[in-house]
């Protein structure tokens, strides 16, 4: 049999063909553990090729050295979905010209299919492959589950070029990419630290102020009148999300409410969930435990999508558009609901909207959730720092001291008030935690455009300006 | 009342807390503030922490504070208890 192998990344770097200003592409299923983006990264310096786009799912601190390379020109345009706090402190500072671009989960992958954002090479980690590119996630040392944001990479990139250190005989039948859209196999001793590939937000909060958010959380989805049989849902994976969906568990299982299915990142919880019959499916588009790693690898109602499937804005079907709820953190929400994923409240790049965007434009109930204060800042504000999430896409705010209705959901606040729920409304939550944490002076800003956050309409929705220089 | 005769702290590094520590020094006051919400509240700590000094008679000190986002009600609590030790007592 031909086989795809190439012996050294260096090879198959020269094999497709990259050249200066070309794009590349990396997904983020190895989180902090991964090892294959700065792998390339470091080949392709020293190769000599430079003024490259780096179009990466979303960055963590452990592609640090990704910085040096913008600072050395080898990369000069950056597209991404999310940053960890350390990448966010270097963009935030300016060291990249062109502003970085920030995209949805969802954006980013129809953007990739639709060429507005073409990829040249995708260099793509995956756990376990065999010698004609049939690859997945869910075996190998560095088993991360779900492959979902890689899949677009690997149909629409001119060339795929997987990377993995764990081979296995031919055919490899439970694929998430196969190998009719992959040029070259290159085995490495270890693509990633397991470790690291565990997100560090999937624990219930012990925080009496996050159990109340939750207990309340899940009172406003039974008082919604969505709560009913096939109900459908997401929520993140953190503490107090987490929290929320175990109370949602207690009375879908005491009125015996069985859901459609659970969708997103998948934690542990959720695979509790779907075994104690709250959900008949589970739509996983990226696993954060290694409960979710077993459950996808090992029961067929747990199912793996991509990207597009997942979030994709205008395609012929994506399964956020069948969602009754979502519950998302929020950095800072204003008056008009507008949310801040992206930046921390001193303005500095932090995070950014991942699946945050599409969900809330999907469901049918996108639920805000967040204590009042946080480390002395009131969560709602006049005007967010960044809006990563338009506010007409928020129906709801719950925080410890009472529920914010969107007011163009009328309808919904009744449904609140007669479920006896604490509703109140935006304005007076600002008021009540300016009274506490007393009210922040502005923040002074740099003058340049570090990034643009692109809305799902693909226009500039808002842009991030860099910190002052004393900062 | 006694000055600060004692280097002494208060409070933690946690989040929502502020850590607080006061030394003898001749010559006035001096405060040293650190803090993750510096420009949305530092003018407030640092006039909250000269009221408490105020309030107890200290003109002479190094206080240096390392700020979490602290509410007001708890910076004053921790410059207070600092004071406190920092003059040999009991917090």
């Amino acid at each position: 049999m031909e086989t795809k192998l190439v012996s050294t990344l260096e090879e198959a770097i020269r094999s497709v063909g990259l050249k200066d200003g070309m794009t590349v592409s990396f997904h983020h299923h190895l989180r902090n553990g991964d090892y294959i983006l700065n792998l390339v990264m470091e080949q392709v310096a020293a190769m000599g090729i430079r003024d490259l786009t780096v179009n990466a799912s979303s960055l963590f601190d452990v592609h640090l050295p990704l910085m040096e390379h913008i600072r050395s020109g080898v990369v000069t345009r950056l597209l991404t979905d999310y940053v960890s706090g350390g990448i966010g402190r270097h963009l935030s500072q300016g060291i990249l010209e062109a502003p970085v671009e920030f995209r949805s989960h969802g954006t980013r992958a129809t953007d990739i299919a639709s060429e507005k954002t073409p990829i040249d090479v995708a260099f793509l980690a995956v756990p376990a492959a065999d010698c004609r590119g049939n690859a997945t996630g869910k075996l190998g040392r560095a088993a991360c589950g779900s492959l979902g944001y890689a899949i677009p990479d690997a149909m629409y990139a001119k060339k795929v070029v997987l990377i993995t250190d764990t081979l296995l005989p031919y055919p490899l039948s439970d694929w998430a990419i196969p190998e009719c859209f992959v040029d070259y196999v290159v085995q490495v001793p270890e693509i990633g630290d397991p470790r690291g590939i565990l997100s560090g937000t999937t624990r219930i909060t012990r925080d009496p102020v996050g159990l109340v958010m939750a207990e309340l959380a899940a009172k406003t989805i039974a008082g919604s009148g969505l709560l009913k049989e096939g109900f459908s849902f997401q929520t993140g994976a953190g503490g107090a999300s987490l929290a929320a969906a175990a109370a949602l568990k207690k009375i879908m299982e005491k009125e015996h409410i069985t859901g459609s299915f659970a969708l997103g990142g998948i934690t542990g919880y959720l695979v509790e969930m779907l075994r104690a019959g709250c959900f008949r499916q589970l739509m996983d588009v990226q696993c954060f435990d290694l409960d979710a790693v077993a459950s996808i690898r090992d029961d067929p109602r747990h199912r793996e999508i991509s990207a597009i499937h997942y979030a994709g804005p205008g395609t012929r079907g994506a399964v956020v558009d069948s969602l009754d709820v979502v519950i998302l953190g929020a950095t800072e929400i204003d008056t008009n609901f507008n949310v801040n994923v992206h930046t921390d409240s001193s303005g500095c790049l932090m995070g950014g909207s991942g699946g945050h965007t599409d969900a809330a434009a999907g469901a049918k109930l996108t639920m805000i959730i967040a204590p009042l204060v946080r480390a002395r800042l009131p969560i709602v504000t006049d005007r967010v720092t960044c809006i990563s999430t338009p506010g007409d896409t928020v129906d709801v705010l719950v925080t410890q001291r009472g529920i914010a209705v969107n007011p163009r959901r009328p309808e919904l606040r009744q449904r609140l008030l007669e479920a006896g729920l604490p509703v109140t409304d935006i304005e007076a939550l600002k008021k009540r935690a300016e009274a506490i944490a007393g009210i922040p002076r502005p923040v002074p800003r740099g003058d340049r455009v570090v990034a643009e956050v692109l809305g799902r309409d693909g226009r500039v929705q808002d842009q991030i300006l860099s910190l002052p220089s004393d900062f | 009342m006694p000055d600060i005769i004692q280097r002494a702290t208060a409070g933690t590094m946690e989040s929502s807390d502020a850590y607080v520590e006061i030394e003898p020094r001749e010559g006035g006051l001096e405060i040293q503030l650190e803090s993750v919400v510096l420009y949305q509240y530092g003018q407030d700590i640092e006039q909250s922490v000269r009221a408490v000094l105020l309030e107890y008679g200290v003109e002479n000190a190094l206080v240096s504070i390392v700020d979490r986002g602290a509410l007001d009600c708890v910076i004053r609590a921790r410059v207070e208890t600092a004071i406190r030790r920092g003059k040999g007592g009991r917090p």
